[in-house]
């Protein structure tokens, strides 16, 4: 009898305590942790973008376009992953046909619409139309015609117009700013709406998802002006790469203050979760959750960019210090997501049992997918970055230039 | 016209666009009875409803099988449903020749019930399968559609294995379960309706545990007036095994 | 011979039932639904059901899982349950010792020395049918919904299997079907008990641990379970309204 129980052991390894016989398989994967991983940059990244426009912090201006560039790239590829998930991919439409108002998914489509539609394509339309009509009178062949169809057929660059633009751009961007608070907060209600999951179950974890979204729209963009800006052998702006470095400073300490003042409510609360909660992070989230997310993603960030943002320091070094800080960034927030999703499924809704989550290589839940899926925005970035060039220097080298009109 | 900027109407015309597709969409795709009843297709409850069944239920057989149905009424099995044991038959109701259930006969089909098992409720029947006619058919012994005992059973473990169990390894291992316990003969035929009686007065255990008590020395003793105040023995003592309370 | 009047009625009830069903069934039926009984129609809104679950009287031998796996096609892998039965084994010191292999089918293989066990039991488990359903609530399409007649069930033509039902539901009882990749779930036999069929693990349980009924009925074995016992259900601090009813529960089961 005891060697039936020893085989049933050996066929799942990993598992200790009772978890319910539904449990075994983990519902939600590595696409379900990219997809938080991926609207977080989105939000991050815009909110960054508004800060030049909105609170005129032109310091930042190098950095705008690029930002929303950023924004746009990722947002595009952010549905993806989800929609890899589905069992049914093919009625993903039901989601707009037949939105069910007490379900807080069904609104992912008209918050993702909304943002992509209203807030984040019209911005950039806008901030880029006389750049369109321009480069539609400039530019030969078949690019003259793309241009030309994305001016869509608004080819008016009177100070009027332009003038319109401009306000239009700023009313968008004041909008933006809670949409893309929304578009983030609204991933996290997600999670922090599931009574049933005492890890995800509080208020507290939309303002997390928000600001942990900043910090890495934040690092991200560092990342990508900083390559970008290396590529084209072009120099860096060193004010603007400090007050990023900065702004992504405060943003860490408010998120992680959050952090903590969550860990630590939930500690004091100490309900009925908490025995099964504290033996999971001390076994199966230790390396990504202690070690990943908080020493690697959050200490290390925090220190390296105080030391080289106040210190006094060439600026070879604080630019490499700045850049090693938001690349663990990346890491620390991608292990923020990972603790989440995974961390809400490796314990047993009955509380007396773990489970473990195994990674594939393979398949549509594997490594190479969500490898594929974190690079495909890149991609798409680059070639928008081709069409669309965020570079300022460009834009003065063509405003140089006398006008065409 | 002049005062539109020219920018906003090509906007203008998408999200209209847009939005009539989602209107048209909506008039197109979502199914005929959505909504009928709540924010589901209404359709889905029937086809829910039409799946096929496999199991006939218990009426189902009383339709062909009255005989065996009587037969069962009279013993311990009248509450058990003919597919417990015979498997899902609604083939069989359907079409009584071309499919023919179960007719189980070996032991394994008793003991995933009758195997002991300690968290099983106490009375309820069970074996020690090693111990029981080993390798015998229960049906040499038992009719399963009334599975009296061939005769009442001569001891309490027949039924009461889990108790006489922890009795046994117990100070109280040579007690009969009779000392305590009045049991009417008719327990042994109809235990549920007949039931044994348990101690009602703590005078039972100062048969043996009062100072006063004919009994062995080595028995513990107590002053019956003064020990434990207003509780009952057995609020404190389990008599199976009055040992376990360290 | 003090056995024979009753032998007599019994014997008189049964012919009489068994020759003239129909008399009995109208007569138990309310005047309001027998406008639908002599159609033959089902009409979900007159009905109301709901399930208790006797512990005292759960033996542990798991017919109910496999009679509920023939009977809905559930995948016969351990990891795909509609329900399923727990052995509790609560010791003098010490949180409670929990399992299921393969939902109870194939019986609970003892557990060595059980020398310092304070009591053991068996619980079956299945959907609740919460009143207050957070998966009903959650589905983001209206895949899964509560019917007229108190039963939440899953469209699998129109589920999407984003899985946040699964997610949402307190007690396991939802599993994403390995082949038709939608959400699946007990549906207390949906398609039995409107045709005035028990559910199928009622049907073959043995010792009626389970009983099923409507809850608006007031002569019912569901009615008298649920009078004379002291009733739990599952998690009452998430709100959730089971409509699965637990008699002789005690509070380590969650």
């Amino acid at each position: 009898m005891f060697d039936i129980i020893a085989s049933a052991a050996a066929n799942l390894p990993g598992i200790t305590g009772y978890i319910y016989p539904n449990e075994y398989e983990l519902q939600w994967g590595l696409l379900i942790i990219i997809y938080p991983y991926l609207t977080g940059l989105v939000a991050g990244a815009f909110i960054l973008a508004s800060l030049e426009r909105v609170f005129n912090v032109s310091v930042l201006k190098p950095v705008y376009r690029l930002s929303l560039l950023t924004a746009l790239s990722f947002m595009i590829i952010a549905p993806l992953p989800l929609l890899a998930h589905l069992g049914h991919p093919e009625r993903a439409l039901e989601m707009f046909l037949t939105p069910h108002t007490a379900s807080a998914m069904a609104m992912f489509g008209f918050v993702y619409a909304w943002y992509l539609m209203v807030v984040l394509l019209l911005e950039i339309w806008f901030d880029y139309r006389q750049d369109f009509v321009r480069w539609s009178r400039e530019k030969t062949g078949l690019v003259k015609y793309v241009y030309l169809a994305l001016t869509l057929g608004a080819t008016d660059i009177s100070d009027k117009a332009l003038a319109f633009d401009e306000k239009i751009g700023r009313v968008i961007t004041i909008i933006g700013i809670p949409s893309a608070f929304l578009l983030h907060g609204y991933v996290g209600f997600i999670f922090g709406s599931i009574k049933a999951n005492p890890w995800w179950s509080s208020v507290l974890i939309p303002i997390v998802f928000l600001f942990s979204a900043i910090v890495s729209g934040i690092a991200l963009v560092i990342v990508i002006y900083m390559v970008s800006t290396m590529f084209r052998l072009k120099r860096l702006d060193m004010r603007c790469l400090n007050k990023l470095a900065e702004l992504l400073l405060y943003a860490m300490i408010v998120d992680f203050s959050l952090e903590l003042l969550d860990f630590i409510h939930r500690l004091y609360e100490s309900e009925e979760s908490i025995h099964i909660l504290s033996e999971m992070i001390s076994s199966r989230l230790f390396v990504s959750l202690i070690i990943s997310q908080i020493f690697l993603g959050t200490v290390i960030p925090m220190v390296s960019i105080s030391i080289a943002r106040f210190g006094k320091f060439p600026a070879e070094m604080r630019r490499l210090s700045y850049f090693i800080a938001a690349l663990l960034v990346q890491v620390g927030i991608f292990s923020t997501r990972w603790n989440v999703v995974i961390g809400g499924q490796l314990f047993s809704k009955s509380l007396r049992g773990l489970t473990v989550y195994k990674l594939d290589l393979f398949g549509l839940e594997g490594l190479l997918m969500g490898v594929g899926l974190l690079l495909l925005p890149f991609l798409i970035l680059w070639g928008m970055t081709k069409l669309l060039p965020p570079w300022p220097d460009v834009e003065e080298a063509a405003e140089a230039r006398p006008a065409l009109t | 016209m002049s005062r539109i900027p020219q920018q906003v109407i090509p906007l203008v015309v998408i999200f209209t666009l847009a939005l009539a597709a989602l209107i048209v969409g909506r008039q197109l795709l979502v199914p005929e009875s959505f909504g009928d009843l709540g924010h589901y297709r209404a359709d889905a409850v029937g086809e829910v409803a039409a799946l096929d069944i496999s199991y006939a239920g218990a009426q189902a057989c009383l339709d062909c099988h009255e005989d065996i149905y009587d037969t069962k009424q009279e013993g311990h099995h009248q509450g058990l449903s003919c597919e417990t044991c015979h498997g899902p038959a609604a083939n069989h109701a359907e079409a009584p020749d071309e499919f023919l259930p179960l007719v189980p006969r070996g032991r394994d089909y008793c003991t995933p019930c009758h195997g002991y098992n300690p968290a099983r409720p106490s009375g309820f029947p069970q074996i020690i399968e090693e111990n029981h006619n080993p390798g015998e058919s229960c049906l040499t012994c038992h009719n399963s559609h009334n599975p009296a005992t061939p005769e009442s059973p001569q001891e309490c473990a027949a039924c009461h294995r889990p108790i006489v169990n922890q009795k046994l390894v117990s100070h109280h291992t040579n007690v009969e379960c009779t000392t305590c316990h009045t049991v009417p003969d008719e327990h042994m035929s109809n235990p549920r309706l007949v039931r044994a009686k348990r101690p009602t007065e703590p005078e039972t255990c100062g048969q043996c545990h009062s100072r006063s008590a004919n009994s062995s020395k080595n028995i513990p003793r107590i002053d019956m007036q003064t020990h434990g105040n207003r509780y009952n023995c057995w609020d404190c003592h389990y008599p199976h095994s009055p040992e376990a309370n360290r | 011979m003090k056995e024979r009047p009753t032998m007599h009625r019994r014997e008189f009830l049964r012919n009489f039932s068994r020759k003239i069903p129909t008399v009995l069934t109208l007569a138990t039926i309310p005047i309001h639904k027998l406008a639908a009984a002599v159609e033959g129609e089902y009409k979900a809104s007159d009905h109301a059901y709901a399930m208790g679950v006797d512990i005292h009287k759960c033996i542990g031998c798991g017919k109910c899982a496999d009679a509920c796996k023939t009977e809905n096609k559930v995948p016969r892998e351990p990891h795909f349950f509609r329900t399923w039965v727990e052995r509790y084994v609560v010791p003098d010191e010490g949180p409670a010792r929990v399992d299921s292999p393969n939902g109870g089918i194939n019986g609970f293989p003892e557990q060595g020395e059980q020398n310092d066990v304070l009591r053991q039991f068996f619980v079956p488990k299945l959907c609740n049918h919460c009143q207050n359903a957070p998966c009903v609530q959650v589905c983001p399409v209206g895949a899964t919904f509560t019917s007229e007649d108190g039963v939440v069930l899953v469209d699998d033509t129109y589920c999407v299997g984003c899985r946040y039902c699964i997610q949402a539901c307190p007690y396991g009882a939802r599993y994403l079907h390995p082949t038709k990749h939608v959400a699946d779930k007990c549906t207390f036999c949906y398609h039995r008990i409107t045709d005035g069929l028990l559910p199928a693990c009622v049907e073959v349980c043995p010792n009626q641990a389970r009983v099923f009924g409507e809850l608006g009925q007031r002569s019912s074995p569901l009615r008298r379970l649920l009078r004379f016992n002291d009733i739990i259900v599952l998690k009452p601090g998430l709100n959730t309204e089971p409509k699965v009813f637990y008699a002789g529960a005690d509070g380590e089961v969650r």
